[in-house]
């Protein structure tokens, strides 16, 4: 269930120090930092907003635009890397028809790079929301994810 | 060595079901419920227990189960072999002997007890021991090895002062990837002046390719809250915190269980087992930022900020978080705590080098047959990892590289194959431990592609506080983008090398000083690698895009359509049962045709140069 951004901050003491944790509800609970939730979490904590910014725009966890429904993020690790991620990233683009950072139209997918999401054991991999798919061939990817023109059938 | 197993005593047969996240995504929460359901159904429910564990590191063979106490080992265990596992485990069952057994990378033949597999005899499990054997979730198992003794007797035996000067004697040095020695910090924090003093256990593993603080967390969290304990009691603390990275939530979630669970035990708290020392934990989620695993940005990271560094000194032991003496250490490092309170210095002292002690753990992971987490003794080869415990390169392929220590790290080559593994061996080498990322290649990895892969990412996470770091990466990532797309010039190497000189002279941090040594260790020894791209054209692994072409030929194309149905530009042309072209200039050479072309045609190559530059 989707609370205010009051009912997020009743959980904390309001120093300056919970700048980060606050923000991480904030973003649990909305998908995303808005303007507005950014703004709210400045007058709660009594800093500037541009400070609040500052902070969420250095951290990647932090997204100021609403994700799809499926998040995928796709591991950049060494191992996912000299196992051949960047040919598994063209695949996921070519297939979704989104570039890394992007977020499909119908709003179905998301699609970003993470440094390591530390399953290298089943390199290549990719993290669809909590789940982690491993040991991704092209075909794999095919099989995971909608062709774009199914999709756009779909929605015609 | 016969590794034990914890020392937990099992009347009965015990299945250990892996639950790291490498199985648990390879589906051994199925695998769980399932063997539960058929061991009911069997009636065997009394006999057997079901338990599931921590990470055993043999993350490739997942899911895994162990049955003890015979110490049998079934690896890639899927559903259907559930009902075969479980009425093997009746009493007049027998242990499988076919599928799903670990069948030896070399010879192909199975194995039966994990003792007998080259991936753990060959080590030496002391952090790791209790991985895989007990579960995480349990304060109870973890009491059952013996768990909490040594806050016992540190508290209890042993005086503030002791247990610095036995973690001074044990030669523990931080295994966080520089190798300061830890008690220095300990001395530091506990001679430092006040009564607000806090303990940081550095979790925020950031380096790409290194998973085994993760591991450690999610397979035996107690053992790391217990060191942070003793080192809290030791410099004089009543706050510790973990800095644990936000995309780790299964660790995150066993730490939280096992904070509780060591509360209400009366582990962590107020007068902690009726002494009059408190201690407490908390649990900080990082939001994802590599240079925060360098201490002073991660403090600035706690305490609400944009997680730059600052310089140092002060040192966090004189002035770390608010202002307050701050002890921060790896997970490893907490880890080993217990076994030098346990089993004393000396114990300690006596695995591994002259200069290096204990143990090194490694994500061993890349080009190699069997990738996991390993845990040797300091000093060991590199050969005998990849080699004896890692089992080679699959499909004999040659060795290329090793790549240690991340983006901190380095590159080196079968030459030095025989470089002992610790912190002064590696750093001479021109690589270093780092966090334990030990990632293997072979030759279809390009090393210029490698060097700029580890450039981009130290671009990308640069907090941009200093100069040389942020201008000075992004510098040499434009060089190597040339270099890999054939537009380099022989003076790009001495650039290449001058520049990142003085990226590590002149940055403020550790991810600058250390940034430009996946490029200098590749010059090092691969330098014909580089002069092949830029005077050849060449990349002689047919990695980079730009100095390949696909090519269809004449002779075997049978005209089937496949590939042209796959081109995602439309690039080849070709009736129906008529040869196919590419055609060069449309070409994005995603590789596809390639991949798709049937092996009994084999009609589609790849080759050296770009055709369309040769045109």
């Amino acid at each position: 269930m989707i609370k205010s951004t009051a009912d997020i901050f009743s959980d904390f003491k309001g120093t300056e120090d919970d700048l980060i944790p606050v923000l991480q509800k904030v973003q649990e609970n909305f998908g995303y930092l808005s303007q507005k939730s950014m703004m709210d979490v400045g007058r709660f904590l009594r800093i500037p907003t541009s400070k609040v910014w500052a902070t969420a725009t250095f951290y990647t966890q932090f997204r100021l635009k609403p994700i799809g429904e499926k998040h995928i993020m796709l591991c950049r690790g060494t191992a996912c890397h000299v196992k051949g991620a960047p040919r598994i990233l063209d695949e996921i683009e070519l297939k979704l028809g989104i570039t890394e950072g992007e977020t499909s139209s119908d709003g179905k997918y998301s699609l970003e790079s993470v440094a390591c999401i530390g399953a290298c054991g089943l390199a290549p991999c990719i993290l669809i929301n909590e789940d982690v798919k491993g040991r991704l061939t092209p075909k794999l990817v095919n099989k995971l994810f909608e062709d774009k023109e199914r999709r756009d059938q779909d929605v015609e | 060595m016969k590794i034990r197993r914890g020392g937990i005593r099992m009347s009965n047969k015990t299945c250990l079901i892996c639950q790291g996240t490498g199985c648990v995504s390879a589906g051994s929460r199925e695998i769980h419920a399932s063997l539960e359901k058929e061991i009911e159904q069997l009636g065997l429910s009394k006999d057997v227990k079901v338990k599931r564990t921590g990470c055993h590191g043999f993350c490739e063979q997942g899911p895994l189960v162990v049955v003890e106490p015979e110490g049998l080992f079934y690896a890639g265990v899927k559903v259907d072999d559930v009902p075969d596992i479980a009425r093997s485990l009746s009493p007049q069952g027998e242990p499988l002997e076919e599928k799903p057994l670990y069948h030896d990378s070399a010879t192909g033949n199975p194995i039966t007890h994990y003792h007998d597999i080259s991936f753990y005899n060959k080590q030496q499990r002391t952090v790791l021991q209790n991985c895989g054997n007990i579960d995480p979730e349990e304060i109870g198992d973890y009491l059952a090895t013996g768990g909490y003794q040594s806050l016992r007797k540190a508290l209890f035996e042993m005086s503030p002062g002791q247990i610095v000067d036995e973690v001074k004697r044990s030669g523990l040095r931080g295994l966080g990837g520089a190798g300061f020695p830890t008690w220095i910090k300990w001395e530091a924090c506990q001679r430092a002046p006040g009564d607000e003093k806090y303990v940081i256990c550095n979790a925020d593993e950031g380096d790409p390719g290194a998973f085994q603080d993760r591991s450690i967390l999610e397979g035996d969290p107690h053992s790391v809250l217990k060191g942070m304990i003793i080192a809290g009691y030791a410099i004089g603390a009543r706050k510790g915190y973990v800095y644990v990275r936000a995309e780790y939530p299964l660790a995150i979630k066993r730490l939280e269980i096992a904070i509780d669970q060591a509360r209400k035990k009366g582990f962590i708290g107020k007068s902690i087992l009726d002494s009059n020392f408190s201690f407490d934990i908390e649990i900080f989620q990082g939001a994802g930022a590599f240079v925060c695993g360098e201490e002073t940005a991660l403090l600035a990271s706690i305490e609400g900020k944009r997680g730059m560094p600052r310089p140092r000194p002060p040192f966090p032991a004189q002035s770390g978080l608010w202002g307050k003496p701050t002890l921060i250490s790896n997970v490893k490092t907490y880890a080993n705590i217990r076994w030098i309170v346990n089993k004393g210095a000396d114990w300690f002292a006596g695995i591994g080098t002259e200069g290096c002690k204990g143990t090194a753990i490694f994500s061993l992971t890349g080009k190699i047959a069997n990738s996991g987490i390993v845990e040797v003794p300091m000093g060991i080869t590199l050969r005998e990892i990849i080699y004896g415990i890692g089992g080679g390169i699959p499909g004999g392929k040659p060795f290329k590289a090793v790549q240690t220590g991340g983006p901190s790290g380095g590159c080196l080559p079968a030459e030095l194959l025989d470089t002992p593994v610790d912190f002064d061996s590696l750093k001479a080498a021109g690589s270093m431990m780092g966090s334990g990322g030990m990632v293997v290649v072979d030759e279809d990895t390009c090393i210029v592609d490698l060097a700029r892969y580890f450039v981009d990412f130290a671009t990308k996470e640069s907090c941009g506080e200093c100069a040389p770091c942020r201008l000075g990466t992004n510098q040499m990532l434009d060089i190597l983008n040339d270099i890999v797309e054939g537009k380099g010039e022989m003076e790009d190497i001495d650039i290449l090398e001058s520049l990142g000189m003085g990226i590590k002279k002149g940055s403020l941090c550790g991810l600058g000083q250390t940034a430009p040594n996946p490029v200098l260790t590749t010059l090092k020894y691969f330098r014909e690698e580089y002069e092949e791209h830029i005077i050849e054209k060449k990349c002689r692994a047919k990695v980079c895009k730009d100095l390949i072409h696909f090519i269809i030929m004449p002779d075997r194309c049978t005209g089937c359509h496949i590939c042209t149905k796959v081109c995602p530009v439309n690039a080849i042309s070709g009736d129906p049962k008529q040869i196919h072209e590419i055609d060069q200039e449309l070409c994005i050479k995603c590789g596809l045709c390639f991949e798709k072309c049937p092996p009994k045609f084999g009609a589609i190559e790849k080759n050296y140069g770009s055709k369309v530059m040769e045109d």
